[in-house]
């Protein structure tokens, strides 16, 4: 069964009729060739199609695209304005944060998403004291990147890089 | 995946009607449990009814004191909110300490208490699930056992061919702390509006594992309401995994204690990862209430509410080391509630 709907995807707006089955992530790579999000587990569990969507991080693999008729999608791909890179990209490649780079186009998104939450003071499982706002420590980056997994083991300048970007010498 | 239709009613009572009329229909909120048992083929709709932006994303004080979780709110939206973080922080804590960032931006309050009671067998369409395929057995028997539960079970080894039997667990953390809180869950179905005590949402086996809560066909969450906690209260939320993230609860402890006087507390306790259902711990609460709250009094009535666990021989070496670990995570859990309100 088919509807047709209206992303806007990383400022572009795209209309496309999907069927009810598609999930945002298909309907990014397949059906309007947004390779950015990448298909790593298809399940939730590896992050590696991780999107800012209506500015907010998630998994566009756990989504159907017709329930998204309407939505705001920026990829990693529409992070850098005017041809500058994002801080969080920046940080990626001054800290050496990435081998292969399957995972990283998520590991950004994702990034830039965890950066928002602690500036709103969101709290995370690391959080020690829950009505304090959460400082940008390892401990706080490594748990709230947990959803991003990368095979090369890059964590361990994954890190750094997320710091680097919230403006914490690491 | 099977095709079905897709429907974005235009109010929550037009959604349950739609639902309500269709035996196959589903709701869909944040969709991060449902989509994935699409793509499994666990989930077979014909029809699923959008309510993602029907309900209520608020989170408001209600008159008691208390607060009102709109059915839409996100799990992220909860766990950062300030009420909820100094007046509950059992849920901030369980919230946080489950799924990853992506997935609490998009799961819902409604929904996640509303995820499926699960296994690996329950996820493997090639394998006998009572749960899934309802009288085709329990392929968990004697299987992996490692997240499977130890209490509601009648046995050590109960008959895999039996239609009733069902050993998975319900894997939300948020919904063990929704029992210790004692939640009260606001229901709109076709017969009109209830109100369903958290602790009695969810069911163990019984003679049908297809069902997972006490909701009809057609019946929505709408909202979780959050009762006052009596002044002084503590409350805390611990959870023991097989890594330090995004993973399963082996044993998860939710816990709120109330001093009544010297030397005497009321204490709740929920356990998670141990049962088809979030466990309120009625029989160790009963044995604490009134009494002082050390180690010793701690493990006795541990020892009371587990009398009857049934720890799951498995190829994986089984589920047996639940038990010592459940006992052991009250007492760390109770410890520290203790000792934070001296």
């Amino acid at each position: 069964m088919d509807a047709e709907i209206t992303l806007t995807v990383d400022g572009a707006a795209r209309t496309l009729t999907v069927d009810t089955r598609t999930t945002l992530l298909d309907a990014l790579r397949e059906r309007l060739g947004v390779t950015s999000p990448k298909k790593g587990c298809d399940h939730g569990q590896c992050g590696a199609c991780t999107v800012l969507l209506d500015g907010d991080r998630a998994l566009p693999c756990l989504a159907l695209a017709v329930a998204h008729d309407g939505a705001e999608i920026t990829t990693a791909d529409g992070l850098a304005a005017d041809g500058e890179l994002h801080p969080v990209q920046q940080a990626f490649i001054d800290r050496d944060a990435f081998q292969c780079g399957y995972c990283t186009p998520g590991q950004v998104c994702s990034a830039v998403g965890v950066l928002a939450e602690v500036d709103r003071g969101w709290p995370s499982h690391a959080t020690e004291d829950l009505t304090a706002d959460p400082q940008l420590t390892h401990d706080e980056v490594a748990e709230r990147m947990s959803g991003n997994l990368c095979r090369c083991g890059a964590y361990v300048n994954i890190v750094p890089a997320v710091q680097q970007a919230g403006g914490v010498q690491a | 995946m099977k095709p079905f239709a897709y429907a974005r009613p235009g109010s929550v009572a037009e959604a349950v009607r739609d639902v309500a009329a269709e035996p196959a229909a589903v709701f869909l909120a944040g969709g991060t449990n449902l989509v994935d048992h699409l793509k499994l083929g666990v989930a077979r709709p014909d029809l699923v009814v959008d309510v993602r932006t029907l309900t209520s994303r608020e989170i408001s004080d209600l008159p008691d004191g208390g607060l009102r979780l709109g059915a839409a709110s996100t799990n992220s939206e909860v766990a950062a909110d300030r009420r909820v973080r100094e007046r509950y922080p059992v849920l901030a804590e369980a919230l946080l300490a489950g799924a990853t960032g992506q997935l609490r931006n998009t799961a819902t309050t409604g929904g996640n208490p509303l995820q499926r009671t699960r296994c690996v067998y329950f996820q493997d369409v090639t394998t006998a699930c009572n749960k899934r395929d309802p009288g085709s057995g329990c392929s968990a028997v004697g299987g992996y056992t490692r997240h499977h539960a130890v209490l509601g079970v009648p046995a050590a080894l109960p008959d895999p061919t039996a239609p009733e039997t069902c050993t998975a667990t319900h894997p939300s953390d948020m919904a063990v702390a929704l029992a210790a809180l004692d939640a009260q869950v606001q229901v709109l179905g076709p017969a009109g509006e209830r109100t369903i005590p958290f602790a009695d949402l969810h069911r163990l086996p019984g003679d049908d594992p297809s069902r997972d809560t006490v909701l009809e066909h057609g019946e929505l969450i709408t909202a979780l309401d959050l009762p006052p906690l009596p002044a002084g209260a503590r409350s805390a939320y611990r959870k023991v995994r097989d890594r330090a993230s995004y993973a399963f609860a082996l044993v998860s402890v939710a816990a709120v204690v109330t001093a009544d006087g010297p030397g005497s507390s009321t204490v709740r306790i929920a356990l998670g990862g141990v049962a088809h259902k979030p466990w309120r711990a009625t029989r160790a609460e009963q044995v604490l209430r009134g009494g002082p709250l050390t180690e010793d009094a701690v493990r006795a009535a541990m020892a009371a509410e587990l009398a009857a666990a049934q720890p799951q021989p498995g190829i994986d070496g089984g589920n047996g080391f639940k038990i010592p670990l459940l006992t052991r995570t009250v007492v760390a859990t109770l410890r520290e509630l203790v000792e934070a309100t001296r």
